[in-house]
């Protein structure tokens, strides 16, 4: 396929392990963000074909692993009121919360769907007047222009049964609430690729002026990747941290201006619950005030119980960095694909279905 | 969940394309990206064209790492 194809090329891929190579002097730390690169760094074998000056450790960036049980606790006892049809994308159903899953929950009888887009939530929504349908808004920067130009869409159609529970997350804050914390050191990040064709580049340029790490957004192809690291070598062995795009076809410095648009119409900043780090000021998005009839947490009343973690599971450190899948007792022994403890084993991106999936046991 | 996938534009209509992905067809909404035109490809997410891909740009990257193959 164009623009994909081209970016596999073995002889290429090849050239650039050899610069990497000839190019790494020191031993650095780069942490890839977005679960989508963890992917492919895993599929295509690359951290078997770096040199060992290269650590590479996967962060926090897949929506589903980060959505803490308190806000899946919520969207599980939506799904448990009268006249409700609960609207999801794909994995977030299987993740279990304190005392159940959206799955479980459908299985006694509530109605919980899965959908590829919000258009199709606002379908259902026109379909079934006399149900409320609320969508499980999760999802990056990536994603939240799009449940914008849907909340927009009900609204032009006077849609007035589509509800949204807004657990959409930021990348840049949760980057530094990382660094903050002091339990990794990184001297690189792999920058998200698809966030960044939203937000841009220009985000993510405290990371080099206040932290000294070197920024690099990746595209999703092997080649993108490896140019990606390399960049970051770069930078590194120079000491000239800055913010760069290895991935210019789809990402521009200042972003998608029409979908920054959309998003901030509907959404304002407010805080967030992470996963692992808790809650986080300023690090995601609430519907507007003159989107409040849309907002399921406000329109709809709810208990869902004291929030419950399950026993053993080190998802929340494995999100922060500073524990691998291996090193949790419950990997694939309690802890399968099949049978799920934590999200990170769950979602397709997850850090711990990606090791289960791609992983040896040695780590890569 | 960010995975956005190239998607080549065969018609268009308001806010609505219909776009092609490896030989199949779909809809998709254009309105993050109206300045789309037919023929161009978009990264396609969960039904929405999030960015018009640079062909040039797409050239240069990969000029770019012909050069440094060459080079090493």
């Amino acid at each position: 396929m164009k623009f994909i194809d081209e970016y596999r090329q073995p002889e290429l891929a090849k050239k650039l392990v050899d610069r990497i190579h000839l190019r790494s002097k020191k031993p650095v730390r780069l942490m890839e963000f977005c679960g989508g690169h963890t992917v492919s760094i895993f599929k295509y074998g690359i951290r078997q074909l770096l040199p060992d000056t290269i650590e590479m450790l996967s962060g926090p960036g897949c929506p589903v692993c980060v959505t803490a049980n308190a806000d899946l606790d919520k969207a599980i006892a939506l799904a448990q009121l009268p006249d409700v049809i609960i609207i999801s994308f794909g994995d977030m159903i299987r993740v279990p919360g304190s005392y159940s899953s959206l799955q479980k929950a459908k299985a006694e009888g509530c109605d919980v769907r899965v959908v590829y887009s919000v258009l199709d939530a606002i379908q259902i929504a026109r379909e079934n007047p006399d149900k409320s349908v609320i969508f499980i808004g999760i999802g990056f920067e990536t994603t939240a222009p799009t449940i914008a130009a849907g909340v927009l869409q009900a609204e032009q159609e006077k849609i007035d049964n589509f509800y949204i529970l807004p657990l959409h997350k930021l990348c840049p804050p949760i980057m530094k609430s990382i660094l903050d914390l002091g339990e990794v050191r990184l001297n690189g990040i792999v920058c998200p690729g698809h966030v960044s064709t939203i937000i841009g580049s220009y985000p993510y340029r405290f990371l080099a002026e206040d932290y000294d790490i070197a920024c690099v957004v990746s595209g999703f192809e092997p080649l993108d990747i490896l140019l990606c690291i390399e960049m970051l070598v770069e930078q590194i062995e120079n000491e000239d941290y800055k913010v760069e795009i290895a991935y210019r076809r789809g990402v521009k410095p200042e972003g998608n201006p029409q979908a920054i648009s959309l998003m901030e119409n509907v959404f304002e900043v407010g805080n967030a619950d992470w996963r692992g780090i808790g809650v986080v000021t300023e690090s995601g998005l609430k519907l507007k005030d003159k989107y409040e009839k849309y907002d399921a947490e406000k329109n709809f009343e709810i208990n869902p119980g004291p929030v419950r973690e399950a026993k053993g599971c080190l998802c929340g450190s494995i999100l922060r960095g500073v524990s691998i899948p291996l090193d949790c007792t419950l990997f694939r022994r309690t802890c399968t694909p099949e049978h799920p403890v934590g999200p990170c084993m769950v979602s397709s991106e997850g850090t711990c279905a990606t090791y289960y999936h791609y992983g040896d046991d040695d780590g890569g | 969940m960010c995975l956005a996938i190239p998607a080549l534009v065969k018609s268009i209509d308001g806010y609505q394309a219909e776009v092609e992905i490896g030989g199949v067809s779909r809809r998709a909404s254009i309105q993050l990206t109206p300045e789309v035109r037919v023929g161009e490809y978009v990264l396609l997410h969960t039904g929405y064209a999030i960015s018009v891909i640079d062909a040039e740009e797409a050239e240069e990257t990969l000029n770019l790492l012909r050069e440094i193959s060459e080079a090493s």
